[in-house]
């Protein structure tokens, strides 16, 4: 066991897996000479050479759809896309053919494939580069999509999505690349499909993954101290997505809110929503309720950015709500 | 370069000698997949009106030559990506007549069990990686493809390639020109091979590019363009293997354009009213199928009997494929989920519509 960021989990689980695997290569713009934008390859290059830690153009879709035919032809590639922004360039490529592939060819063809990608806002980047769109993939049949929230799930996620034979979309988050945490050492490979609760409670479920489950965590811990017990859910994957393990946790603790960094409408946290009230609606003693990004293209200005995004003050406070409209001794 | 217009196939016709340059049975198997394929794609349209085919149904009638002689290069170790205009490649790559059929029907028997149609045929024994029936949605892959074969091996004469076909429309989208620009810049094995037919549905190429010379868009990327005379089946051969073995030996990419005309409307049901009575009496005089026979005729490569025997044959083949699909079983809905993930995971959903997103099995 060791404690390291998340970010060193990722370069690791990378080099393990380029060690382990020559089919395996990696596949991006600015992962090679420049180490990376947020340095997640860096030193690969010098260790792998230029074949196996491939610099592209700016092509997203050039070079994802070239991950796709290379994967049909049994390599292994794992593709950065700079931010979960630009994946919008490689749309086509993601959902109309790495997600379509295996299915329409009558399952002739496995695209075993993974785009890792950061989402995230909060850091002054404005509206194009801040947006939080992964349930768009998450709506796809034919891909996975996985958000670790952990050193640990990243290094276990990352390692299970390189050996899966279908297209995995891995989401990080800016705001978690240096964050620190235990990973167990050796070989771990993760379970695609399962939710964890990573801490157990008796008053009220809190639903997140990626930094929303970090946040969540930060908060059950304070809320501890004021006598309320919080169970946090984090879901690690979002397709497939573990119903049982939500509806199992708000069986037991009656209450649920969903902490999501992407936009309200439509999101992931409708999604748990209706899981919730179809697996666990005579248990519960409020209407679920969810907190999100607020429904605007994200503005620049830190004032106006910190207004937008949901907090730990935002979550605590909708906690609060739930639990006294619900008769909790306060 | 030839012209476009197929004065050089009807100026060899009368005049260069077909069997100087290539065996008299070769030029026989020529006609003869020529004339499967029409036979087929006449029998699909047919089959199409009749119901038995849903969805889009695009033909390569008109397209004959460029198809054969393409594939006549191919090699069997090389891959090959196409466009959703495609029945006739897969024909000319050797699959059975009767699967391909059976999968514009959507049968099980079908080559991807009914799951592609017509659009999105597919058999990785012979190496075809698919029709694709987003426009251009193959340039990318099949990249990836070479990418592959450059990863993985050495270049050679020997080496494997890939063929990437694409329609003359394709070539404004920008996965084109990210395709050619990845080629190019990592020397990939690669032959791009605009099928130019010179309308993107109803829209004249001239419409549509602004530089209606295709293949001089390869300039752009330091790679070989060349354009040559699709009704022509032996030019498309040549140059097809040309681009081919510099993929090969010198993982030089190609741009070739072929240039032919489709003899119908961009799919079977549209009836193409954008084109005028006088136009679509000149593109039959050009009908590669016809040209190919008198100019065998002509040198004395096919008598009048043999001909026959081969069209016929033809339309026997057509019809017993069809046979084939119609007695074929339907898929059922219990297969509905076996192609959901070639990886097995936890919580794969499984629900039929109205069927509940959470099922008492999930729960503790």
């Amino acid at each position: 066991m060791s404690v390291i960021t998340y970010r060193e989990a990722l370069r690791g689980t990378l080099r393990a897996e380029l060690a382990r695997d020559d089919a395996v290569f990696l596949m991006g713009e600015e992962i090679g000479v420049f180490e990376g934008s947020y340095k997640i390859t860096a030193g690969l290059l010098a260790e792998f050479g230029p074949e196996r830690v491939r610099d592209t153009p700016i092509s997203e879709e050039g070079f994802v759809g070239a991950a796709v035919g290379a994967a049909m032809l049994g390599l292994r590639p794992i593709v950065e896309i700079m931010t979960l922004n630009f994946s919008l360039l490689a749309i086509d490529q993601i959902v109309n053919h790495a997600a379509k592939i295996h299915a329409m060819f009558g399952g002739q063809a496995n695209v075993p494939m993974v785009i890792r990608t950061p989402g995230g806002g909060g850091q002054q980047l404005a509206a194009t580069h801040s947006q939080n769109i992964e349930v768009w993939y998450a709506h796809v049949p034919g891909l996975k999509v996985v958000a670790p929230a952990t050193p640990a799930d990243a290094k276990a996620l990352l390692t299970a999505a390189v050996r899966d034979d279908d297209p995995v979309l891995f989401l990080e988050n800016l705001g978690l690349y240096n964050t620190k945490g235990e990973v167990p050492d050796g070989e771990q490979i993760g379970r695609i499909g399962q939710a964890a609760v990573v801490r157990p409670g008796t008053d009220l479920t809190v639903v997140a993954y990626s930094r929303a489950t970090i946040v969540a965590l930060d908060l059950a811990r304070r809320l501890s101290e004021e006598g309320i017990s919080v169970e946090v859910v984090d879901l690690r994957s979002l397709r497939p997505l573990d119903r049982a393990t939500i509806c199992a946790s708000v069986r037991k603790t009656t209450r649920a809110v969903v902490l999501e960094d992407d936009w309200l409408s439509y999101g992931v946290g409708a999604e748990i929503a209706a899981t919730i009230q179809e697996g666990a609606f005579d248990y519960l003693d409020a209407p679920v309720r969810r907190v999100a990004a607020a429904e605007v293209p994200l503005p620049y200005a830190k004032p106006l950015e910190r207004a937008a995004l949901p907090d730990a003050a935002a979550l605590s406070r909708v906690i609060h709500e739930v639990l006294d409209a619900t008769g909790f001794p306060r | 370069m030839a012209s476009p217009d197929g004065s050089r196939a009807a100026a060899a016709a009368g005049g260069r000698i077909l069997a100087d340059v290539e065996s008299p049975e070769t030029l026989r198997d020529y006609y003869r997949q020529m004339v499967l394929i029409r036979a087929f794609e006449l029998r699909a349209a047919e089959m199409y009106q009749r119901g038995k085919i849903g969805g889009y149904c695009h033909l390569n009638l008109g397209e004959e030559a460029t198809v054969v002689g393409l594939m006549a290069a191919l090699e069997p170790r090389d891959y090959l990506f196409t466009t959703y205009r495609e029945h006739g490649y897969a024909l000319a790559r050797g699959i059975d007549p009767g699967p391909v059929m059976a999968e514009l029907f959507g049968k099980r028997t079908g080559v991807c069990g009914g799951w592609g149609g017509s659009m999105h045929l597919f058999d990785a024994r012979v190496r075809l990686l698919g029709g694709y029936g987003i426009v251009g949605g193959q340039m990318p892959p099949a990249t990836g493809a070479a990418l592959a074969l450059a990863y993985r091996g050495r270049p050679g004469p020997e080496a494997e390639a890939v063929m990437c076909l694409l329609g003359d429309a394709t070539t404004n989208i920008g996965a084109f020109h990210e395709s050619l620009n990845l080629a190019a810049l990592w020397r990939l094995p690669i032959v791009y091979v605009i099928v130019n037919n010179q309308l993107g549905m109803g829209t004249t190429v001239e419409r549509a590019s602004a530089e209606p010379d295709l293949y001089k868009r390869a300039c752009a990327y330091r790679m070989p363009g060349q354009r040559v005379d699709g009704n022509d089946v032996i030019a498309v051969r040549d140059a097809a293997r040309d681009a081919l073995w510099r993929a090969r030996a010198q993982r030089q990419p190609t741009l070739l354009e072929a240039v032919s005309y489709r003899l119908r409307g961009h799919s079977v049901v549209d009836p193409a009213r954008y084109r005028s009575p006088e136009e679509t009496e000149r593109l039959s005089r050009l009908d590669p199928v016809p040209a190919f026979r008198n100019r065998l005729v002509a040198a004395g490569v096919l008598d009048e009997d043999t001909a026959a025997r081969l069209d016929r044959e033809a339309e026997q083949e057509a019809e017993a494929a069809v046979a084939f699909a119609d007695a074929s079983p339907d898929p059922t809905p219990d297969e509905l989920f076996v192609h959901s993930y070639a990886t097995p995971v936890p919580n794969a959903p499984y629900q039929l519509p109205g069927q509940p997103a959470v099922t008492p099995r999930d729960l503790p």
